[in-house]
């Protein structure tokens, strides 16, 4: 690809600038752009970089807490969880090029997401990811799912980061974009932090990492378009990953910043040198001149158009102190990278660049940056769905049938397929994984007794039905996974993957559902500390379900003192926290057993959820409880199916109650959780006093799964079921 | 007591090995750079770690068992010193002719990452003395290319001698005879694809992985 002859709107709109940023460019230049500024404006102002139909309302998010160290505006959050530690996190999408090319696409998300963690001055610990993919039955899904766990499987695997849980999900409404979001969460010194900002004019700028090539180019651009029949055409916009790259990187860059040689760090992601450059020197307030012949390119002929716009892999800019450039010198060797000095910052607020001797760049960074559009996009109250009468849901014909199916069903099955293509053990830290029988995982920090709690989480079937009550849910989950393994819920980040902003009905699922999350966040004390958005997810002008993935960091002080639900034993009462009303609106249950999908999703109590939370995490902490397994898709029926499976032993659920059956065992209220005691009436005087509603509601034992004359399912039986599908589905079968 | 870990560029379980050593047996740990054409002096233990040195590009292992230290590390085994290779290190052993056979892509084709049960085929050795009566130890695998693979006359010779010390109770990757872990003719080299590194202490799963450390260090 090369940059056009002349600048022309019609060149801008090629490049996915609107008529009227364009005529804007003009304005605030008072002149044309050339190409290559054009080039510059078109990815600093896309979708990606400038999150111009989101900021105005990312801005209701709580970020603030007094634990938080950097909220955010970096390339990730960085929250205080004592002993002069910080944890930084950020989860990210890759959507578009996963589409187009899986294993890179995925892959290169892992890299992309991991290089900002550890910019931060972090060393990464754990990954987790989010996967949407198509019906089972379209027949690309198959060949998706595929690519994109070997691609995340083969890179995290070698850089040698542990992929410690996830999500995945099935649903027509992804058949034509899936959804690929990467969590990494990393380890610092809370007074080692570093930032992007160029602190000072006149500091050499030292480019280290791979070397500049033609892939990518524009890859921004294409995260921030719809996809149409030509999308396949795009797969020269993927960029190719390098794990071992990656890994050299890492070992290098904490090497540089524990010399103390660097100023101001930032990685090359999206709009790659482009938006480096620009975001070091906008920040930091002060100009940048480079010499693009002194980047290292990979191949000969590169334009200066292709070199700022490449989106080529595993490569940072870091502005060093002065006469550091030697420390710089000695650990690339060591690493083995490519490594130049392409400029200095000056003092000047504009970017200049200069290639074969001549300025072929320059411009002010303003308009680049804080002036970039801002949009308010039109926006209509989505359409939510109606209450459920829980009247015209009918039983099972065939309970056992229904256990069965529902366990087996795409969303329940085992995932053990996915996972244990990944190293979930490497840096020997982990405490729990998706092998565990756990809500989230559980890293060790750094070998001693202080441990973090991880997790993904999202019910799109929610957000789609009531996008404000389904933002709530996607948060309280989040928070109620935490809480079940004996975290204390310390921040958020959230990932936003929904359709075109542009149409005032998908807008009005974007506003609705930040604002959900955002009253979830605040009622649970959960600042949102980092975040991605991406839109455009559509084909055809069919957009996916909004899906706002909230990933999730809890501490937990001890972990001598946590809690999974693969421990209980014969004889252990359970016993249900929070309180049963029987919802089904957007059910599982209403899905997969009754073929319905609709209904208004079970609404969040976010007063009871902190205070049934806040309980049981007390139980846990005290040590009274060691087996707990909270409630989301499927009911008490699942979780208690799941709990039985983990511990390998069977048990026996009650139904006597003023809810029918199905209601009480199949509907998905919030705010709940299964704990297991072999000395219940100690916690259940202790809940009665806490105003926390709780109930016996069965016991361990034996070798079935089972609820008196309603179903009696043998152990095994319920294992092949929920084995089977995925390692069946994938065979082809 | 003292071990040396050597880092070869795109090893992933250098400081893993490092923790585990110094916590199963308090030895002190050097890591030591493949660059390196000398060993610290007086090392009881040599530690080739888990990863995937320089990518694993060409095949797992081909590059660095080309590094300078490991002329260094195939002196220090003819002296008596132990060397061991996890996983990753195994593939190095192999490919630096100091075991036989070769470790092939696993034979489900994919990355394959669980929990094992392993049976300790030989407790006389250097690497197994203190497992005692324990015939059974629990370790996980990472690897994709852990399908150990030998001639059958070499697979005979090395169950003849005792050298093939651990055993797959449920083969993961398609391995020869369910070959875990072998030494060579010596004794002192073993090569071991499930992770000691990761199994040291009971809230990682298990701390069988402890025993094979404090062997080594109880030989020296």
């Amino acid at each position: 690809m090369s940059a056009p002859a002349g600048s022309t709107a019609e060149t801008a709109l090629e490049y996915g600038l609107q008529a009227e940023e364009y005529d804007l460019i003009m304005r605030r230049l008072n002149r044309e752009p050339n190409p290559l500024e054009l080039g510059l404006f078109s990815v600093m102002w896309s979708e990606h970089c400038s999150y111009k139909s989101s900021r105005r309302h990312l801005a209701k998010f709580p970020t603030a807490g007094p634990r938080v160290i950097q909220g955010p505006g970096e390339n990730a959050g960085v929250v205080d969880i004592g002993d002069g530690q910080a944890v930084v996190f950020k989860m990210e999408s890759h959507n578009h090029p996963s589409f187009i090319e899986p294993y890179q696409g995925a892959a290169t998300g892992v890299g992309g997401i991991m290089r900002d963690v550890f910019t931060m001055g972090a060393r990464p610990i754990a990954l987790l990811n989010a996967l949407r993919f198509g019906d089972p039955k379209h027949p690309r899904t198959r060949r998706l799912v595929a690519g994109v766990v070997a691609g995340i499987g083969g890179y995290g695997n070698c850089v040698g980061v542990p992929t410690l849980g996830g999500e995945t999900n099935f649903h027509s409404g992804y058949d034509g974009n899936i959804l690929v979001n990467a969590m990494c969460v990393g380890l610092a010194d809370a007074e080692k932090i570093f930032y992007s900002a160029a602190p000072a004019a006149g500091l050499p700028v030292v480019y280290f990492g791979s070397k500049t090539g033609r892939d990518g180019i524009h890859g921004a651009t294409m995260a921030s378009a719809e996809f149409d029949e030509d999308s396949e055409e795009k797969r020269p916009t993927v960029q190719v990953g390098d794990p071992f790259a990656e890994k050299l990187l890492i070992e290098a860059t904490l090497e540089l910043m524990a010399s103390g040689a660097v100023a101001a760090i930032q990685d090359m992601g999206a709009a790659g040198l482009t938006s480096s450059c620009v975001e070091m020197a906008g920040k930091g307030d002060v100009g940048i001149d480079l010499d693009l012949d002194r980047v290292p390119q990979r191949e000969e002929g590169m334009t200066a158009y292709e070199m700022m716009l490449s989106e080529s892999q595993e490569r940072m800019l870091a502005i060093l102190k002065p006469g550091r450039e030697a420390d710089g010198r000695r650990i690339f060797a060591k690493w083995g990278l490519d490594a130049a000095t392409i400029g200095r910052t000056t003092d000047t607020g504009r970017i200049v660049l200069r290639h074969h001797g001549a300025v072929v760049c320059d411009l002010p960074l303003g308009p680049l940056t804080a002036d970039a559009p801002l949009y308010d996009r039109p926006w209509v109250e989505p359409p939510s769905e109606a209450p459920l009468d829980p009247a015209g849901v009918s039983p099972p014909a065939d309970w056992e049938a229904a256990i069965l199916k529902l366990i087996a069903c795409p969303d329940l099955s085992s995932k053990r397929w996915i996972w244990e293509q990944y190293d979930r053990h490497v840096m020997a830290d982990t405490l729990a994984d998706s092998a565990s029988g756990a809500d989230a995982g559980v890293v060790r920090v750094d070998g001693g007794r202080k441990a973090l709690a991880l997790t993904s989480d999202c019910t799109p079937r929610y957000v789609a039905a009531d996008p404000f009550e389904g933002g709530k849910q996607a948060v309280a989950e989040a928070w109620r996974n935490l809480t079940a393994v004996g975290g204390d819920p310390i921040a958020v980040t959230d990932n936003l993957n929904f359709g075109n902003p542009e149409r005032p009905q998908i807008m009005g699922q974007i506003v609705r559902a930040i604002e959900g999350m955002a009253q979830a966040c605040r009622a649970l004390d959960f600042p949102v500390v980092s975040g991605n958005v991406s839109l455009y997810n559509e084909t055809g002008g069919a957009a996916i379900p909004p899906t706002p993935t909230v990933g999730a960091v809890g501490l937990i002080p001890d972990h001598a003192r946590r809690a999974g639900f693969a421990s209980l034993e014969a004889g252990d009462t359970l016993l249900l926290v929070g309180e049963s009303r029987g919802e089904m609106g957007s059910s599982l249950y209403l899905r997969e057993i009754l073929g319905r999908e609709e209904g208004a999703p079970p609404p969040v109590d976010l007063a009871a959820e902190r205070r049934n939370g806040d309980f049981v995490r007390g139980l846990i902490r005290s040590g009274a409880v060691r087996t707990v397994h909270d409630l989301s898709d499927g009911g008490l029926a699942i979780a208690a199916a799941e709990m039985a499976l983990a511990s390998t032993i069977g048990l026996t659920l009650e139904t006597a109650g003023g809810l029918a059956p199905h209601l009480f065992l199949f509907g998905e209220d919030q705010g709940r959780y299964l704990i297991a005691s072999a000395e219940p009436s100690g916690i259940i005087e202790g809940a009665v006093r806490a105003g926390v509603t709780i109930a016996s509601v069965g016991r361990a034992g034996g070798d079935a799964f089972e609820a008196p004359s309603l179903f009696s399912v043998p152990l095994e039986r319920l294992r092949q079921a929920h084995e089977g599908w995925m390692p069946a589905y994938m065979a082809g079968a | 007591m003292k071990a040396a870990v050597v880092v070869f560029p795109g090893s992933n379980c250098d400081r893993d090995c490092q923790r585990a050593i110094e916590t199963s047996t308090g030895a002190r740990v050097e890591r030591v750079w493949h660059q390196e054409t000398a060993l610290p002096a007086g090392v009881d233990l040599i530690v080739l770690p888990g990863g995937f040195a320089h990518g694993d590009y060409l095949r797992a292992g081909a590059m660095a068992a080309l590094s300078p230290v490991m002329a260094e590390v195939r002196a220090a085994a003819a002296r008596g010193v132990a060397v061991a290779g996890v996983c990753n290190g195994f593939q190095i052993l192999c490919e630096a002719g100091m075991l036989p056979g070769a470790l092939l892509r696993n034979a489900g084709l994919k990355y394959v990452c669980k929990p094992v049960d392993l049976d300790v085929s030989n407790l006389q050795t250097r690497f197994t003395a203190a497992f005692k009566d324990r015939r059974r130890a629990t370790m996980t695998v990472g690897n994709g290319e852990g399908n150990y693979f030998a001639d059958e006359e070499t697979l005979d010779r090395l169950e003849g001698e005792g050298r093939v010390v651990f055993r797959y109770a449920g083969n993961p990757n398609g391995s020869a005879r369910d070959i875990a872990g072998i030494v060579d003719a010596s004794g002192n080299v073993l090569g071991i694809m499930p992770h000691p590194d990761r199994a040291f202490e009971p809230e990682l799963g298990s701390a069988d992985g402890a025993l094979l450390f404090q062997s080594v260090m109880a030989s020296a």
